[in-house]
């Protein structure tokens, strides 16, 4: 392992030039190793390959989670741990029970995702100011990043290939590897 | 292939760059504060600081203080609790149905109105606590075990949901509004220097805008807005049940939560305008928040007027057609009876007739119009809630037992305590964040920034 890993940037901006030359550089065997862009461009991800998230998924799960705690906690209470006599009414009346559960299903499905999405993007508000290639990328140009040794073409290459694409810069960065 | 129509209008005007948006937006958070900002504040912290001492004394004496009698137990509390809740509606609806819905003129206004959301819901609370007398004992609503003093909840009861429905809507909103914030603030960091890039640092959470971040930023934004759609209109349906559920002649009414959540969505819009146009001109987001962002808020506020005047109407046929003789009081003596006519009349004015100026193409163009009718809606709102809540209680069922409500200061200055939290909050947000939500902004200046559309 080398100590350092170089970097070549490619700087676009546009978010159509930015699509075209993520098509073109995939086509012509370039690995890419991550994009930057100041907003969400839509198709981005399928572009780059990536797979859709699996977020929704563990926004459900966790909204079960809620629906089965909400429930247990009205029966479990109202039902068995002390019954009331209401007018002689069931004691279990589940039609009552829907606002709770239903609230409580949003408020840990919207919970459970959000600390999800914070955990696995590694975003939190302490100890780490972010390696930024290049902090225009939160203003308004679009960065594809390629890692140099994990490419066939060299340098120069790249340099081109992203010229040719219609990149406004072309920039390097050596990274020291923690 | 995006395809815009050439006659639909920019959304934001003045040839603005994605850059341009980042300085305009950014500016305001970076300057020091003007001039008018700083009476502002300083207007919101005297009526905070005032309503804080009745507040206070309202909590240390008991809400005796109140104008409350036997048989009025519910009136400016809960008048201004249902007020402020739905004021908070338009915010979520804005944020979370209208990007379902994909309507992109929600870009700029969507953050303030979020913002707008949390902080009213968090004025509607203060009634919440305040009203029970002894807020110290706050904690009896939540459903703690018997051992805690009381027993456990009744899940029966709406005022039970309520409680779980505002929490909850609060929190949700509260990190709707959060995770968009954090892009912005990583916009932010990046200019920044010294403190202040410390402080946004920790507050863009280490954003970086990658493409995966991205990707899982827009799951996440739309799940929330799944969420949060079912979720604003369940709030006020619950609210609507603490009355609809009762046997109270007025508040027993089948009607009561679509006509809740219309009304919500109608004052809110109202706020929201209210509130933006004040902003846009202080800090000169003409071009983000145009007269089309104006006409469109205009024409939701006609419709769900439309819809409240069309239900105070259903109200009134059905007290005579159910052939109820309480009911039929009920309506015909908050209409016409000596006690409350004037609130009644108030609140069709201003919520069935003034709206109904926004038909006229002028009008809900028009800025000053707007303005004057945004807080004329508002008003109407508020006078809804009391001529419900209060007309219905003061004719009890026994005549001997028949008051009027009038308030005290501390009605009063209790009312004025969440104007003043409200405004504290919401300036020193227009002033730490970023108003607009640039992210977003940024997304549709291709295709609907003006100099696209003239190439």
């Amino acid at each position: 392992m080398s100590k350092s890993t170089n970097y070549i940037i490619g700087v676009f901006n546009d978010e159509d030039v930015l699509m075209d030359a993520v098509g073109t550089l995939r086509s012509s065997g370039v690995k890419i190793q991550e994009a930057y862009t100041p907003f969400p461009v839509h198709g981005l991800d399928d572009a780059l390959g990536y797979k859709p998230s699996n977020l929704p998924i563990a926004a459900f799960l966790f909204g079960l989670t809620g629906t089965i705690c909400a429930l247990l906690l009205t029966i479990g209470t109202m039902g068995y741990d002390w019954p009331m006599d209401i007018g002689g009414k069931p004691y279990i009346p589940l039609p009552n029970f829907i606002p709770v559960t239903f609230e409580l299903t949003i408020l840990l499905a919207s919970l459970g995702m959000v600390a999800t999405f914070l955990i696995i993007s590694n975003l939190k508000p302490w100890g780490h100011d972010p390696f930024m290639f290049d902090g225009r990328s939160t203003d308004d140009k679009f960065l594809l990043v390629i890692d140099l040794d994990k490419n066939k073409l060299d340098k120069d290459a790249l340099t081109n290939l992203f010229k040719q694409t219609g990149a406004s810069e072309v920039n390097s960065k050596i990274v020291e590897n923690h | 292939m995006q395809v815009t129509s050439p006659v639909r209008p920019p959304l934001v005007t003045g040839g603005k760059t994605v850059s341009d948006v980042t300085q305009d937006i950014s500016r305001h958070v970076e300057n020091k504060p003007t001039k008018l900002w700083i009476i502002a504040f300083t207007l919101s912290l005297i009526t905070l600081a005032y309503g804080s001492y009745c507040l206070w004394t309202t909590w240390y004496e008991g809400i005796g203080m109140w104008g409350l009698n036997k048989t009025i137990g519910w009136a400016w509390d809960i008048t201004n609790f249902v007020w402020w809740v739905g004021i908070g509606h338009a915010g979520t609806l804005i944020s979370a149905i209208l990007l379902l819905f994909r309507q992109k003129w929600r870009t700029s206004i969507n953050r303030a109105a979020e913002a707008m959301t949390i902080f009213a819901v968090i004025c509607a609370a203060s009634f919440i606590v305040a009203h029970m007398g002894r807020p110290w004992l706050a904690y009896w609503a939540l459903p703690l075990p018997n051992a805690f003093g009381s027993l456990w909840v009744n899940f029966n009861s709406p005022l039970v949901w309520d409680v779980f429905a505002i929490s909850t809507y609060f929190t949700v909103s509260l990190v709707f509004w959060y995770i968009g914030l954090v892009p912005d603030f990583a916009t932010i960091r990046e200019r920044a220097t010294g403190v202040r890039r410390v402080v946004y640092g920790a507050l863009s959470l280490g954003w970086d805008g990658s493409a995966k971040a991205w990707q899982r930023y827009e799951a996440v934004s739309l799940v929330l807005a799944g969420c949060s759609t079912p979720l604003v209109l369940s709030v006020h349906t619950i609210v609507s049940m603490d009355f609809a559920t009762s046997v109270i002649p007025g508040w027993h009414a089948t009607i009561f939560p679509p006509y809740f959540v219309a009304g919500a969505i109608f004052s809110g819009f109202a706020m929201v305008l209210t509130l933006m146009l004040i902003t846009r001109v202080v800090f000169r987001l003409e071009d983000y928040i145009t007269v089309e962002h104006i006409e469109s808020m205009n024409k939701v506020i006609v419709l769900t007027g439309s819809i409240v005047g069309i239900a105070y109407l259903s109200e009134f046929f059905i007290a005579w057609y159910s052939h109820v003789p309480y009911e039929s009081y009920t309506f015909i003596n908050r209409a016409f009876g000596d006690d409350y006519w004037w609130a009644y009349w108030s609140m069709m004015t201003c919520n069935v007739i003034s709206p109904q100026l926004f038909w006229f193409r002028t009008v809900r163009r028009s800025i000053a119009w707007t303005f004057l009718l945004s807080i004329v809606v508002n008003i109407g709102m508020w006078f809804e809630r009391f001529v419900i809540i209060a007309t219905s209680l003061s004719r009890d069922f026994l005549p001997s037992s028949w008051a009027y409500f009038s308030p005290t200061l501390y009605d009063i200055g209790d009312y004025l305590f969440t104007f003043g939290l409200f405004f504290t909050l919401f300036l020193l947000f227009a002033k730490f964040f970023p108003v607009v939500n640039m992210a977003e902004v940024k997304a549709i200046i291709k295709s609907s920034s003006a100099k696209k559309n003239t190439k």
